[in-house]
Formats: structure tokens, sequence, C-alpha cells
């Protein structure tokens, strides 16, 4: 059975239990794959050209979750990143902040630093910071670890100043279809967040179906989620359009039930502009215009950044640009 | 959050050089008609002349199959298979280097979207040119004999709706066989096949062996009773395709029919819901439901009813109607005022059968010939628009409750030509597909074509097929048939 | 007057995995034309080479298999596109192999004189008609299902149909008399339905083939789908039919006095084997698709009719 138009209070009755949950998940419209992937690439032949382009481009830097996420991260580094993330372009005022920064919860608090001082820093509109600091947590990238431990890394992350979370879910968990148990964490990283908003990572790659995405979207929405994210960006395949495509559809069924708007996050091997404003058009003509916002929409990239600036330079000279002239991080 | 606007994009149309006035393609050269007229084409968009096009009468019919005949008998036919696959092979490779420069044209010419002639018609036509270039010299192989004659000439009548795609689908299986061609593209979309006409002289395909008549009725009439001709094979109109059929009675010519259809699109409760819809809006909306093999009728399980049209309604709200040459529309211009007429007329009469119109809002340009995209919702079996073909952007909804009532309302039609099932379970698509009378069955897809998948229908949808290796034997000689041109050299050995 | 100019000479290298590496044993051969002209040092590939193609053609094979039928005969097609180019080329070389063939008449190997006399069809038709023969396979890619599979009348409720898939990895040894013509003739069917190939070129008259993989490189055809071996045939064939990681073995080119030997080795993980013709191969003459389905599985697949 397709999931209608449900009564009301209906999400109360799907979590109650284990049988209950899996039913719900297991009757959920299946997916055709080669249908999915013929609509993303479709959608893909739309020619986003001039004025709509830089729109585009404007946007997608400011839904830009500025990332670094390595073994050697140290503090120096994540101060250049911040300097970026405030000012990707120091040649041009024009050019909007990124969304957030994404790190380690050890490295928070350097970014929250980072990003409160200097001349650059300015207040959002809702009087916090502009650019936000999100911190992976849950023994990201894989999420092996005790329920405890997950728990202690977002709570320092919490506590360092992380405005946003992003967890990953149980894979293992998931796959063997213990889906309360799944559900159950997300709850509780949920509560561990307190104000923070919390990105659940179902690191599509892992779960191999479009089925499976569709499945675990709607569990992590379920489970409280503000975004759901593709993936940690560690494990490949990471974001598709065929994925997202089914991530934003998930979101638009579970606005319709609930009235709840979720964001989308897709993350991992988004290099090029052209990419970003693909994944742009999917979001305009599958969830609608509403969803073209840095609360509803995110980039989880590095590289993409430059690219995206170096189109916008192409836009507003004519002329191609080339990578000296846009800073490293 | 304001909406994104995607600026215009529109196609170059600097790629094409359009003439003033074209004449008929005949032995291999453009030539006045002798005894025909002349008409315009129109670009259906814009009401704007594209150029003046030759009507091809009587005698220009006469030298044009007699070109054909000279061609078969003194060259193409014992021509060895491998050459003849050369000259297809290039063929194919000259299309795919001029795609644009087509694609532009046929979205002028026809008021197709420049996505649909750019994306799916042109490489389409390429493909089938190569898929046929290989069976040229295997024909042995195809389980037609050991040595499969051609018929002689034939005779090809094409359609507006795809006008270079069709020809593609008539010239190259009849080529690979040995046959020499007499091409008569529609009235209203001449343009495609004259550009094609120049790529065959590109290739230096021999004199003769492909003729292009332009004109409209009469000269397809004339070509179609012609005494020279071997073989017919057309595509278009049911009602035309059964005066066809009565005016080759007692003769010796072979025929295939490629007719009308008002396909049922079956859709279950267990559908992948998603891309059903899309699958649902890809099979009436496509080529602005300017397709034989359309989705007309959508059958949806009844306890899912609305929730499919919910999900389409506010899907075929992002359908993009307007400049074909955009590359970011969807639904282009209705090919003429002819066909919007005939649209228009059985729209008001669904309004007067008492089903209900739905339409997305929709700007529509001030000139050119343009229509919504369409649903009508409340239909029954005994609503005329649910059995006659309205080929437009307008959708019949009526409901089944179980899988042998969506058959039997599926088959309860004098066409038979496709059919689309929605839904998770193979066994059932399997069950589907066998009961169906219809000559394509899409499961979980629509309007997916290949050179190598045959094509055709059931009943009054027509017969013959056209695609892979099915599609040879319309140009085949069968056992007992009479030869008229000369025995085809035998697929020899390569003796240096 | 001038000093006539000195012409740059080729380098005549393998081809594995779409590089072209030299021997890891470094060793090369003389290649001579007639009357013992010398005309190249070629390759000698070593056990070890053998064992590098083969990985590099296994690595090809999910990518190879999974294109498109339509996609692999437009590659192919491609190829003899890039065949006629080099025309001239071909033409010298496969002149050479011809003449050096031809005084080799009077060698100890009656088979190979045999090959040699038979072969009456000067070089610039043989090119010709491996330009042919090959785009002549290439319009079998999208056809072999509809000719080689069907869909299967069972007593029951049962779809059923049956599809010829590609075997894997093959490896061929090529025809020792015919240098372009008959190397053609044994490594596109192979390919064609999607199969990857690890390819002993004819030990003396090795060039053409040197050259054709120069075609290969600078056309679609992805590295390492084929992969072409110069050297002893002697040498090389029982490691490519002893390896585990071939599925079959083209026996063509192989020495008369080791065919039977390799056949027993190859039945160690069950190759498909494809013994040499009885009589020498006449490679004028238009095949039929055996070369392609010899190479190829059924795979027959039941699935229920019911609602």
């Amino acid at each position: 059975m397709t999931t209608l138009v449900p009564a009301p209070g209906w999400m109360d009755d799907v979590t109650t239990s284990e049988l209950a949950l899996r039913r719900f998940l297991h009757g959920l419209a299946g997916v055709d794959q080669v249908g999915a992937e013929a609509r993303a690439s479709t959608l893909a032949t739309r020619s986003i050209k001039r004025e709509a382009k830089g729109w585009a481009l404007d946007m997608a830097i400011r839904m830009t979750d500025l990332t670094t996420l390595e073994g050697n991260d140290t503090p120096g580094k994540v101060r250049a990143l911040c300097a970026k993330a405030l000012r990707p372009d120091p040649s041009d005022p024009e050019v909007p902040p990124v969304a957030a920064v994404c790190l380690y919860p050890d490295m928070v608090a350097t970014a929250v630093q980072a990003l409160a001082g200097g001349a650059t820093a300015q207040a959002g509109e809702d009087g916090g910071r502009r650019v936000k600091v999100a911190s992976v947590a849950t023994a990201f990238p894989s999420g092996r670890a005790a329920l405890a431990t997950k728990l202690a890394d977002v709570g320092d992350a919490v506590a360092a100043g992380a405005d946003e979370v992003d967890m990953v879910i149980d894979r293992g968990a998931f796959l063997v279809g213990h889906y309360a148990q799944v559900l159950d964490e997300i709850r509780h990283v949920k509560a561990a967040c307190g104000g923070a908003h919390l990105k659940v990572i179902l690191e599509t790659g892992e779960l191999a179906t479009l089925d499976n995405v569709r499945r675990a979207s709607w569990l992590a929405m379920l489970g409280g989620a503000d975004f759901i994210k593709t993936s940690t960006g560690k494990v490949g395949p990471a974001s598709t359009p065929a994925v997202v495509l089914v991530m934003l559809e998930a979101v638009r069924d579970f606005a319709d039930a609930t009235g709840g708007a979720v964001g989308v996050k897709a993350a991992g091997g988004i290099r090029t502009a052209k990419d970003a404003v693909r994944y742009l058009v999917l979001v305009n003509e599958t969830v609608g215009a509403d969803w073209l916002t840095p609360d509803r929409f995110r980039f989880g990239a590095s590289s993409l950044l430059n690219d995206l600036l170096m189109q916008r330079s192409k836009l507003r000279t004519g002329a191609y640009a080339g990578p000296d002239y846009f800073t490293l991080d | 959050m304001s909406d994104w606007d995607y600026a215009p994009a529109p196609e170059s149309r600097e790629l094409i050089s359009l003439r003033s006035s074209y004449g008929l393609f005949i032995d291999g050269g453009f030539t006045a008609p002798v005894d025909g007229g002349a008409f315009k084409t129109v670009n259906p968009a814009t009401e704007e002349v594209l150029g003046e096009v030759a009507e091809a009468g009587p005698a220009d019919v006469d030298r044009a199959v007699a070109a054909a005949r000279r061609a078969q008998t003194e060259v193409w036919g014992p021509m060895r298979p491998a050459e003849r696959a050369k000259y297809l092979y290039r063929i194919a490779r000259i299309i795919q280097e001029r795609s644009r420069e087509l694609a532009v044209l046929e979205s002028l010419d026809n008021g197709k979207p420049i996505k649909e002639s750019r994306d799916i018609d042109l490489p389409l036509v390429a493909a089938h040119f190569f898929h046929y270039a290989g069976w040229a010299d295997k024909l042995r192989h195809a389980g037609f004999g050991s040595d499969p004659q051609p018929l002689g000439v034939a005779g090809q009548i094409v359609p507006w709706n795809f006008p270079l795609l069709m020809a593609a689908w008539k010239l190259a299986p009849a080529l690979a066989t040995g046959n020499t061609c007499v091409l008569k593209p529609a009235e209203t979309t001449p343009l495609s096949a004259l550009l094609l006409a120049e790529i065959l002289q590109q290739a230096d395909l021999p004199p003769g062996v492909v003729n292009v008549l332009t004109g409209a009725g009469e000269t397809g009439r004339l070509l179609v009773a012609h005494d020279g001709v071997d073989k017919i094979a057309f595509t278009g109109s049911t009602e035309v395709g059964k005066s066809i059929q009565r005016t080759i009675a007692g003769t010796r010519k072979r025929l295939t029919l490629e007719l009308g259809g008002k396909a049922a699109n079956v859709v279950f409760d267990d559908a992948p819901i998603d891309q059903a819809v899309e699958g649902i809006v890809n099979g009436i909306f496509f080529n602005q439901g300017h397709v034989c093999c359309a989705g007309s009728r959508l059958l949806v399980q009844e306890n899912v009813a609305e929730a499919v049209l919910e999900r389409l309604k506010r899907r075929l709200a992002t359908l993009r109607l307007g400049d074909p040459l955009d590359k970011n529309t969807d639904i282009g211009a209705i090919n003429s005022p002819v066909q919007l007429a005939k649209i228009r007329e059985l729209s008001d009469v669904g309004d007067a059968e008492g089903a209900q119109r739905w339409q997305p809002p929709c700007q529509l340009p001030d000139r050119g010939y343009w229509f919504p995209p369409t649903l009508f919702t409340g239909v029954s079996q005994s609503h005329r628009i649910a059995r006659e073909e309205i080929f437009g952007p307008v959708l019949s909804v009526l409901t089944f409750r179980t899988p042998d009532e969506a058959v039997a309302k599926a088959n309860n039609s004098p066409y038979g030509l496709s059919a689309g099932v929605w839904t998770e379970k193979g066994s059932r698509i399997l069950w589907m597909a066998q009961q169906l009378r219809a000559g394509v069955v899409w499961a979980n897809t629509f309007n997916r074509f290949d050179p190598a998948s045959p094509f055709g229908g059931y009943k009054e949808s027509g017969f013959g097929r056209e695609g892979g290796r099915h599609g040879l034997e319309a140009y085949l000689a069968q056992g007992n048939e009479t030869m008229g041109p000369a025995k085809v050299a035998a697929e020899d050995s390569h003796d240096g | 007057m001038a000093d006539p100019r000195l012409e740059v000479r080729k380098t005549y290298k393998l081809y594995v995995g779409g590089k072209f590496p030299r021997s890891e044993s470094g060793r090369s051969y003389e290649v001579t034309g007639a009357g013992g002209a010398f005309l190249a040092n070629a390759a000698q590939a070593s056990r070890k080479d053998a064992r590098d193609a083969v990985v590099a053609a296994r690595k090809a094979f999910p990518g190879w298999s999974s294109a498109t039928p339509y996609n692999r005969g437009q590659v192919l097609y491609r190829v003899a596109e890039l065949l006629e180019g080099r025309r001239a080329q071909f033409v010298a070389e496969v002149a050479d192999a011809r003449a050096a063939a031809a005084a080799e008449g009077a060698s100890v190997d009656p088979k190979a004189a045999r090959d040699a006399g038979q072969s009456r069809v000067d070089a610039g038709a043989q090119v010709d008609a491996a330009i042919d023969r090959w785009v002549w396979y290439a319009g079998w890619a999208d056809k072999i299902a509809q000719v080689a599979g069907s869909s299967n009348a069972v007593a029951g409720p049962y779809f059923n149909f049956s599809v010829p898939e590609p075997t894997g990895v093959v490896a061929v040894l090529a025809p020792q008399a015919s240098s372009l013509l008959g190397l053609v003739s044994v490594v596109a069917p192979v390919i064609v339905s999607g199969n990857t190939v690890v390819v002993v070129a004819a030990e003396r008259q090795p060039l053409p083939a040197v050259t054709l993989t120069e075609v290969l490189a600078t056309s679609d055809v992805p590295g390492g789908v084929i992969n072409l071996l110069t050297g002893r045939t002697a040498e090389l064939a029982p490691v490519l039919a002893a390896h585990m990681d071939v599925n079959a073995v083209d026996l063509c080119g192989a020495p008369a006095e080791q065919v039977t030997d390799l056949e027993r080795t190859a039945a160690d993980n069950v190759k498909r084997v494809m013994r040499p013709a009885s009589e020498a191969e006449d490679w004028t003459a238009e095949p039929d698709p055996q070369r392609i389905l010899a190479f190829t599985e059924l795979k027959t697949v039941w699935h229920p009719i019911g609602v």
C-alpha cells in the first residue's frame, strides 16, 4: 500500500513497536531504480543561464557546509577554513559567506573562536553567529561504538558550542532490520543536542538500494531529524542525484503528512558548480522553491566552493577563471 | 523564498540555414516538380513560414519510382551486402555529426521541444541506421532463410509526429535488405527529410537509392497506387491506413501499417508511485501527446486513485510549456491548426460527456498552436474520450478494481498498439504482459524505444513490426513471391 | 645533393591495461623480413607479462561487459575508422610479413608452409578485408541476443528466457600465418559480446598486431579490454592455458605439438577450449557467428506468471 494522507497522530502509532515501525517502513512505496535515475538525468538537462545561474551560484555558496574531517586536522587548519568560510573570496566582498563549517568535535571550540573574532565576522539576522559550526558526532564516520560513547561525543560537541550536529545512523542495525534501535538512537541524540540542529547521516552508499534510502529517510524524520544527510563523504558512492531525489521525495511526503519541514544535505563527491546547480534543480522541481534556502538544503563539500567562485567570476567577467585567483582554505 | 526563474535558454537558430524554397529529391539530386505545385511549411510555435516546399505530382512520382527501380536493379541490388552496410554506417555517422542541426530543424518544423528532439529523436535516428547497417551483411543469420531477397522498390509514407525518426525507421531496414526507397514525408513536416537527403549526398549514396517526394495526401495516394512500387510502408492515422489497405487489395504489393492507438497505462496499488507518476506524465505529455503509442488512458487501481491523482496534478504544475527552442521547455506546440481543432473538439466532447477537466495553470503564448496539459477524471469506457484517439496532451483517467478488470478494460478497444503496467510484483507484470492485446508492453517504464526492439500493433493499430531482427521481415521476399528486381549478390566471400 | 632523411623507427612494445610497457623480463627478439632482413626488435613477453595481462583483462571485464551492446558496437566501429586511417602503415607491415612468410615457405614446419602458400591475397586486399571484417563484427554486438537468445515455451505458468552472456577473460593464440586479417578474425568476435582478451600475436610477424594496439589505444576501447603480448607462443601458451583466472582459450595459433597438452591443462579450471582448425583456415571467407558464441554462456531465467 502506498502511504497516503494518514490520520492525525499516526506518527505515534507507527513508532509504538518494532513491528509497527517495520510494517510502516516496509509498506512505503518502492522506488524503481531505473525510473528514479531517469528522472534525475532528465532534470540534469535543465539549462540554467545568466541571472538564474548567478542566483543559483550564490545560493549554492550560501548553502555550503565547508568541511574538513581529516585525521590530521589541526587548529591552524581549522582557523584557515573558518577564514575562508567567512570570506570565500577576499577580492570580492559581495560573495556571501557559507552556511557552516563542518568539523570533528574536538575542533569545535577553535572554530567557534575563529568565527566569532575578527572584523569579518558579522552577526546573523537571528543574532546568532552567521556562519554556523556543525560538528560530526556519534563515532563518525562508522558509528560503530556503544550508545553511551556516541552520546558523550554529541555532548562534547554541544558543550564546545556547536550549532549543528551531524550524526551517523547505525547502518549495521538498519540492515539487520532493528529499526526501533536505530530510531531510539536518533531520539537520544536529538535530546542530547539540546538547541543544536540535528542532521542525520544515512550513509546511502552503504544502504545500497533506493528502497533503503527511502526507508532510512523516513526513519530519521520520525526520529526527529532537522536534516537528513546523504553521506559521511568517507564511503563511496556518496551523494548521487537519484539518492537525493528519493530523499527530497521523502521530505516532501513527510511535509504533506505532518506539516513538518525537514532539510536535505547532499554530501560527498560534489565537486563542481554544475553538479551543485543540478541539485538545486532537483530541489526546485521535487519539493519546491520553499526548500531553496540554507535552512532546508545544504551541500557538504570542500573543493566545491572554489568552483562555485570560479563560475561566479566567469559569469561576471565573461572570461574563464583560473585557480590562482582563488584562495586555498 | 522567492521562486527561482530559469532564465530563457534558447537553442540557436544559427545552426541551420533555411532555404526559401525546396525541390524534390530524385535520383540523387534536388529538382523542381514537373507537374506538382508548391506549399508552405510553418513553424507551429510562431506561425512563421519556414519555407516553400515542392508538391510532387504524378509525373514526379513516376520519375522517383523509375529512379528507385533503376537504382535497385543496377546498383543497390547487385551490390555486395558488406558495401551496403558501409553506406548505412556512413549515414549514421554523419547524422551523429549533424545531430544538433537536425534537432533544431525538427523542433522548428514540428513544434516539439528541443530537449526531446536532441535527447530522444536524434540519438534514435542515428541508432536505427547503425543497427540496420549491421544487419545488411548478416541476413542469412536472421532466420529468414539462407539467401533472403529484397522486394524491390518501397514506397514509404511517414507522419508528422516524429518526422525524421519515422523516416529512419522506414529507410534503414529497407536499405539494409537491398531495397530502394521513395519516401513521402508528412505535409506539415518536410524539412528534416530534405536535410537527410543532403546527408545522403554527403555519404555518396548512389543516386536513386533513396528519393524524397514532399507533398500532401494526394502525393501519398499516387505513390500507394503506383504499379512500380513493390512494397508500401505507412505510419499514420488508422483511417488512412485502412484506405491504403483497400487500395492495394488484389495487387502483389506488400504492406505494413503502423496506425493509431489508445493505450492503457495501468497503475496498481503497489506501483513505485513516484516513478509511476513520471511514467504517466511521460506517457501522455511526451511529444505533446502526438504519439501513436501514447498512454492516453490512465487505468488506476481504485484504492489508490486519489493519491495518484493528487501527485499527478502536483507534478503537472511543474511542466514548462513554451518555445520549443528553449532548452527548458517540456511541452511544445501542437503541430498544426487542424490538429489543434481536433484536440479542442474532443476535449469539449469530454466536458459534454460529463468528465471533469483539469489543467494546471499555464501561460499559452499569443501566436502559434498551443494546448495545455489536460486531465479528464471520472471517465468511463463508454465515453468517447476513452475510445477515440485524441493525439494531443489529454489524459483520460479511469479506475479498475482487479487485475482481470484492468485487462478487460485495457483490451476493450479496436486498437492494440501499446500498454503500460506499473507494479512492483514481477509475476503480475508478466501476467499482464501475457494478457494485454498490445504489440508493445512497457512495465515500470513508458515510451522506451530502441532499434533492437520490435515495435508495432495488434488489431486496428496496424500490422508488421519495426525494429530488431523482426523488422527485416517486412522488406524481404517470402517463399512463393516472384521477384521484381534482379536477384541480389549472395553474401559471398571477399575475394580481393 | 641533400642527405637522405633518417626515419625515426618505432619501438614495438606490449599492450597491457591500455598502456605500452616493455616486457618485465627486459627481453626482445628479432623480427625479420624476407631474406632475413632486420625489421625490428619486438618485446619478448614473459610469464609475468602474461599474468599482468590477465589481471588487466579481468579488471576491464565488469565495465566492458556491462556497456550496452550498442555502445560496444559503436566503439568497435570507431576502431574500424581508425584502421582505415592507418591503412598505408598496415599495408607496408603486412607486405613485409607476407614476404617473410613466403620466404620461410621452405621452413621445416609444413603447416606454416601451407599457410604461407595458401594466402594468395596481396597485402592491400588483406588490410581491406581486415577492416571490413572488423566492421562486420561491430555490427553483431546488438544482434547476438536476438539470434542466440530466446524465450522458451516451458510447460507451466512461467516466463522463461535465455540470453547469451560473455564468459569473461579469454586467452587467444593468434594464427601464425595471417598477421592482420587472421588476428582481427580471432580477436573481434571475442570482445564484441563483452569478453576481454589476452592475445598472443603471431610470433614471427607480430608488427601489424602492435600497430593494431596503437589503433586501439587511440580509440574508445577501454584499457584492458584487449591486451597484446608479442613473444614465443610456445613459452606463453602453457602459462595462459594453465591460468586459473582465464575462462576460455582459443588455440588457433598454438604450436601443433603443444595443442593436446594445452587442452589438458585447460581442464584444470574447466576452460572453454576452441581447438585449432584441422586444416589451414581461410581467413578471407566470411565467418559466421560461431566464434562469437563459442565464448558466451547461455543464462536461462524462470519467472512465474500470475497476478
